[in-house]
């Protein structure tokens, strides 16, 4: 009798403390979670300078910042720097550091910090420098305490969009892996690889703070698993779900809709056999219909798109191009023939198994395909052998992938088709385009360079340097727990704007 | 014979359930009612009706047609997977047996480690050096599979080795070769029969596995796993994505493991 008395009052008493604990965690923020799934691996680098992929550089965004940093309209405003000036002639910019910023390991961020992130990227020691823009600085000096002041050798009106490269700190500088101190929002705190990287929100935050203590990435590589970690209850979001995913959720989740701000396209190896034709290239394009791949694989939605730009982009974007191939089978089975394949040819896109999107695209595209008596063996490969193979190796006939914007300038998406650029994995090869991408960096006219950017778009349309299907559609599953989500026209997920949602 | 085969409840409905799926798999390779990746927007996952039977996919792909072929492929993968893994066990482990010694020792010490990983993960490895694909799949499952065959195998062929009839067939001058392979080897066929089916049916569950974790079979091809594994996708929304090729897969499994228990298999000769 007493001794389950006393087994009673302890389950009550531990069931109290479990109930008190969740409100206390709900009011102020402090203890509060969020766990968000990611379809992979940061395995590239925790190194900001160097990490290459757009699922990497979605969770850095929450740990590293710039000397100024995109908000969720796009728009570049001053970060670590306070305020910037640039001169007349467009060569000289000026950036104040802001007063009172601390690194996540307490220490002061000064203009020896801001040197040194700004040198290493600039560094052509190893040949390129790991932000090919940098190649243009002339000179990097700290005036003062909190003054820097970049000189370029030639006028670059879209220089201020690269100042998003991170600032490290100086000491860490030879491997910002082994310790990852940013002056983001949030601080790492530990990285299990395969499973997931743990973030703590950053006391001494310089703007406004965030809510969330502690976020927990959880990768989650077999993305039909993604519903059943969702209901679950073993994640709390998840970004980029598809339509038929979002269909079969619980009303426990909110569906936010936006765009992905990623080019979606068959990516074509253009140096080899019979892709370096730019015959075959075309009749690919002729081929498909990106309506049709958006009513198989994504219910319908998405934005088509003709070039390597999507329509956040505003006036860089160009719909016209979209209309450069419209699905015309006679015409592909043309330029075939032309081209010496009159019966067609056999070929293996591989697509990274992990992201759903792109494998229903692939099975829709071979589809297609077929039609033209093209043959495609679809090869599904795991996304750290699509990093060192296809990406990094160039060894591939096709694949299909979606490519971000580091940042809101044109640049971003078109400086890795020049024929010598170190990103360039299609191995595209244009003099015309070359000319085109140099008149347009180096002009201050911003009309004139708006001007040289489309003609670099119309260059690969026209050219058929890939296959061009759409910007998809992004929903993101969210738990009716947290609001505040918003989404960035990049590749970004920012978490220190979601909030525990009011009861 | 006539009448025990009648009362051998096991391996009629063996049969019955093996030709179930077997039959419709064999119609599969040559014809389908549709075309197994023809796609159709207006029939996306469409239920069923008399012009689909088990309705349609994502893609709006006939689902009937994708599990004939689909079984087609699971099988022949099972029966090639057997076929390399017994051939080769059974002269590994008919050599090791007969001879013993040394070189059984090491061979049989190396067994022993290939037998501690269990097979669907020294399978996965050598996916992974192989590459994915059809024919790599079963030639990663047969030699995963080879440990256990020649284990069955020596431990016949230690036990007939000093049995009479071997012994009188040396002493008439028989090669080893012969003595190995035409006396001892239709001595072990009881024990072999069994150990086939059940082989068969761990090969079929092995590619199920293996394509469900998406190295198997790729798209859009079907088998089995490969459609089981598209199907986790919509497990909530279209449970019949789902459970038509596990059905299938199933009463195929059970079907042969019926067989393989029966009296009337171990019997023959």
């Amino acid at each position: 009798m007493k001794r389950s008395m006393i087994l009673l009052t302890s389950l009550l008493v531990l069931l109290l403390a479990v109930a008190l604990c969740g409100c206390a965690g709900d009011k102020s923020g402090n203890g509060s979670t969020i766990t968000v799934g990611i379809p992979q691996d940061i395995e590239d680098s925790l190194d900001p300078h160097l990490a290459v992929a757009a699922g990497t550089r979605e969770v850095l965004f929450n740990i590293y910042e710039g000397l100024v940093k995109p908000n969720s309209n796009g728009e570049l405003v001053p970060a670590l720097a306070s305020e910037y000036s640039v001169d007349a002639e467009g060569k000289t910019y000026t950036f104040t550091l802001r007063k009172g910023v601390k690194f996540h390991d307490g220490e002061p961020v000064t203009v020896q910090d801001v040197v040194a992130s700004i040198e290493r990227c600039a560094d052509t020691s190893n040949g390129e420098p790991l932000v090919a823009a940098f190649s243009n600085i002339a000179g990097i000096e700290a005036a003062d305490d909190s003054t820097v002041v970049i000189t370029l050798k030639e006028a670059d009106t879209e220089f201020i969009s690269y100042m998003t490269t991170a600032i490290l700190e100086a000491k860490y500088i030879a491997d910002p892996t082994s310790d990852p101190v940013g002056t983001g929002p949030y601080m790492f705190v530990s990285r299990s690889p395969q499973e997931n990287i743990v973030l703590k929100s950053f006391k001494d935050y310089w703007g406004e703070k965030a809510y969330i203590e502690n976020v927990t990435f959880k990768i989650i590589s077999n993305p039909d698993t993604i519903v059943m970690n969702l209901e679950g209850g073993s994640i709390d979001m998840f970004p980029r779900v598809t339509t038929a995913q979002a269909a079969q959720l619980s009303d426990k989740f909110n569906i936010e809709e936006g765009t992905m701000n990623l080019v979606q396209a068959l990516y074509l190896n253009n140096a080899v056999k019979p892709f370096d034709d730019v015959r075959v290239r075309q009749a690919l394009c002729y081929a498909i219909d990106p309506q049709e791949i958006m009513d198989y694989a994504f219910d319908g939605i998405g934005s088509e798109i003709g070039s390597s730009m999507f329509p956040s982009f505003g006036k860089y974007f160009m719909p016209e191009l979209n209309d450069v191939y419209n699905q015309d089978i006679d015409k592909a089975k043309g330029l075939l023939a032309e081209a010496g394949y009159p019966d067609g040819f056999e070929f293996t896109i591989k697509v990274p198994s992990n992201y759903t999107q792109h494998v229903d695209t692939a099975q829709v595209l071979k589809e297609e395909f077929k039609k033209i008596g093209v043959t495609a063996d679809i090869e599904l490969i795991e996304w750290n052998s699509w990093l060192s193979d296809v990406y990094s190796g160039r060894e591939y006939e096709a694949t299909v992938i979606g490519v971000d914007a580091s940042s809101l300038t044109p640049s971003a998406l078109l400086s890795r088709f020049q024929s010598e650029a170190g990103n360039n994995f299609v191995n595209f090869n244009s003099a015309e385009y070359d000319a085109a991408y140099a008149a347009a960096v180096a002009s201050t006219d911003d009309a004139k360079q708006t001007e040289y950017f489309k003609q670099c778009e119309e260059i690969l349309a026209k050219e058929a340097a890939n296959v061009y299907i759409q910007d998809p559609a992004e929903l993101v599953a969210i738990s009716n727990k947290y609001t505040g989500y918003e989404f960035y026209p990049l590749y970004a997920q920012d978490i220190s704007k979601i909030r525990i949602a009011d009861k | 014979m006539k009448n025990s085969v009648k009362k051998d409840f096991n391996f009629i409905l063996g049969i019955v359930l093996t030709a179930i799926v077997v039959v419709p798999a064999i119609i599969g390779i040559f014809w389908t009612p549709y075309g197994i990746d023809t796609m159709n927007n207006s029939l996306k996952m469409a239920g069923c009706s008399l012009a689909h039977p088990f309705g349609c996919d994502n893609f709006g792909r006939d689902i009937l047609s994708r599990v004939m072929a689909g079984s087609a492929i699971t099988l022949l993968i099972g029966l090639g997977t057997v076929a390399i893994g017994a051939v080769a066990g059974t002269v590994i482990g008919a050599v090791t047996g007969y001879y013993g010694g040394l070189a059984d020792d090491i061979f049989m010490r190396f067994n022993d480690v290939m037998f501690s990983f269990p097979s669907l993960l020294l399978a996965l490895v050598f996916v992974a050096v192989l590459g994915s694909g059809r024919t790599q799949l079963t030639v990663a499952l047969g030699i995963a599979f080879i440990p256990s065959y020649v284990r069955i195998v020596r431990a016949e062929y230690v036990r007939a080795r000093n049995m009479d009839y071997v012994k009188s067939a040396k002493l008439a001058g028989a090669s080893d070769i012969r003595v190995m392979f035409v006396h001892i080897l239709p001595n072990t066929s009881k024990v072999m029969m069994g150990s086939l089916l059940i082989g068969f049916n761990n090969a079929v569950l092995a590619e199920a596995g293996l394509s469900f974790l998406g190295i198997g079979v790729q798209p859009p091809d079907a088998s089995l796993g490969r459609m089981l594994s598209d199907a986790q996708t919509y497990l909530f929304g279209k449970p019949g994505l789902a459970i038509v090729p596990g059905v299938t897969l199933i009463v195929m499994v059970l079907g042969i493991s019926l067989l393989g228990k029966s009296d009337t298999i171990t019997r023959i000769r």
